[in-house]
């Protein structure tokens, strides 16, 4: 999550305070991304060092200043909107290294194995979807940032899914001496 | 009194060579007012499951209780009054009558049971106006989008006074913001007191559920805990 362009896009709709900003920021995510106000006024101060913002009003106390974004801050929003974040080298899954090692684990049952997890996701699901289901019908944020967890989770359930599905189609010899681990070497998008 | 109660059941077919157990000891208890899902691969057993459950289907052993009520002590037409009148199914392609409109279709199993033209209408378009469907009650299913079909498909397995929803892939080929407003649809059934069990493999439609049972291979393999408070996912320590 990336707060100062967040705070970049409240200012865009016009100047505001420091305390406006961290409360508009909770109503616009649903409240899923909770901000202190020390992380809102650290990063006031970084985007007017950088001349994305500028603050009116005088003296010390930055609870009294007004923010307004500047002409650098507008593009430099506009382009962040813009530009894809970084999905193409695959992190380092450690579900997907869990399942990948219980294969050669002498009287493991990867069904098993695959089964705590998914349990785990769909409970985490379960209570995403609460937080949805008591939210206001109007609140598009909250619909929208819980979406986003429910599709994410919902993919590694697909995943072990199908991961059960094959392992059953192709059953290993499960835990055989010098059976290798497979190699996932990244041909595409690599950066090591 | 549980709503539905599967007690130890099995469900073989065919015999010798070619016998599948298609359910093997299965035990399920659904309390009015909630709302479980079963989640499995294709042929866990999870579409046999419900057809059992709705008496669509004979279990081969164990015994299934429907708001106390084993199935197996009560007569065919016992039965096939219970179908009509406490149990409401959804099923994944609607399942409506192409010749009559959304309003017939809902009226349809009020009909049959004996009630009036004119009670079993009111209540349909009652039910019908409660899934903000009122203004299409006299368009015929092809006059309907998917979305608006499964919204009459639902009114017809809740009107009257149904104590037990049963819904296999209730949002069939919907999209997603559809697929939810029929889960919603399913929920707010519950939350009047109707016991609900849908079958999915989709974790998306589990999630809405109190609780998700697994299938696999005709047994119930696991099942969720109670569910946790939101507090605990919106806890700032929470987020990674």
């Amino acid at each position: 999550m990336s707060v100062p362009h967040a705070l970049l896009a409240l200012l865009s709709e016009g100047p505001k305070y420091g305390l406006q900003l961290r409360e508009e920021f909770e109503e616009r995510t649903g409240e899923v991304w909770p901000l202190n106000v020390g992380q809102v006024y650290t990063t006031l101060q970084r985007l007017e060092r950088d001349g994305l913002v500028e603050a009116n009003g005088a003296g010390e106390d930055s609870q009294q200043k007004v923010f307004r974004i500047t002409g650098a801050g507008e593009a430099e929003l506009a382009n962040w909107l813009r530009t894809p974040p970084d999905l193409a080298s695959p992190p380092r899954d450690e579900l997907v290294i869990k399942v990948l090692v219980s294969l050669r684990v002498p009287g493991t049952d990867v069904t098993e194995v695959i089964q705590a997890h998914r349990r785990y996701l769909v409970e985490l699901m379960q209570q995403w979807t609460r937080i949805k289901e008591s939210g206001a019908p109007d609140d598009i944020g909250l619909a929208l940032a819980v979406d986003a967890e429910l599709f994410r989770l919902d993919s590694v359930i697909r995943w072990l899914d199908s991961a059960e599905a094959r392992i059953r189609r192709h059953p290993v010899t499960q835990g055989k001496r010098g059976a290798p681990l497979p190699k996932l070497r990244r041909t595409t998008g690599a950066r090591r | 009194m549980t709503a539905l109660e599967l007690r130890h059941v099995s469900k073989i077919f065919g015999d010798g060579a070619a016998e599948v157990h298609a359910l093997r000891d299965v035990s399920l208890a659904v309390e009015p007012g909630a709302l479980v899902a079963v989640m499995g691969p294709s042929g866990s057993g999870k579409s046999t499951m419900l057809t059992i459950a709705g008496s669509l289907e004979e279990a081969t052993s164990g015994e299934v209780f429907v708001a106390g009520q084993s199935l197996s002590e009560m007569s065919r037409n016992e039965r096939a009054r219970l179908r009509r009148r406490s149990i409401g199914y959804v099923f994944q392609n609607f399942n409506l009558l192409a010749g009559l409109t959304a309003a017939e279709n809902v009226a349809l199993p009020l009909e049959l049971d004996g009630v009036s033209v004119r009670v079993a209408r009111t209540a349909a378009m009652q039910a019908l106006d409660d899934l903000g469907m009122a203004g299409r009650a006299a368009r015929f299913p092809d006059e309907l989008s998917g979305g608006e079909r499964q919204r009459v498909a639902i009114a017809r397995a809740v009107v009257g006074d149904r104590r037990l929803l049963l819904a296999d892939e209730p949002s069939g080929a919907l999209d997603s913001v559809n697929a939810e407003a029929v889960m919603r649809l399913v929920r707010t059934a519950c939350q009047g007191g109707v016991a609900g069990v849908v079958v999915t493999h989709d974790a998306q439609l589990a999630s809405w559920a109190d609780r998700v049972v697994f299938l696999r291979d005709g047994r119930v393999s696991d099942q969720t805990s109670p569910l946790a408070g939101p507090e605990s996912l919106l806890a700032p320590g929470h987020r990674q």
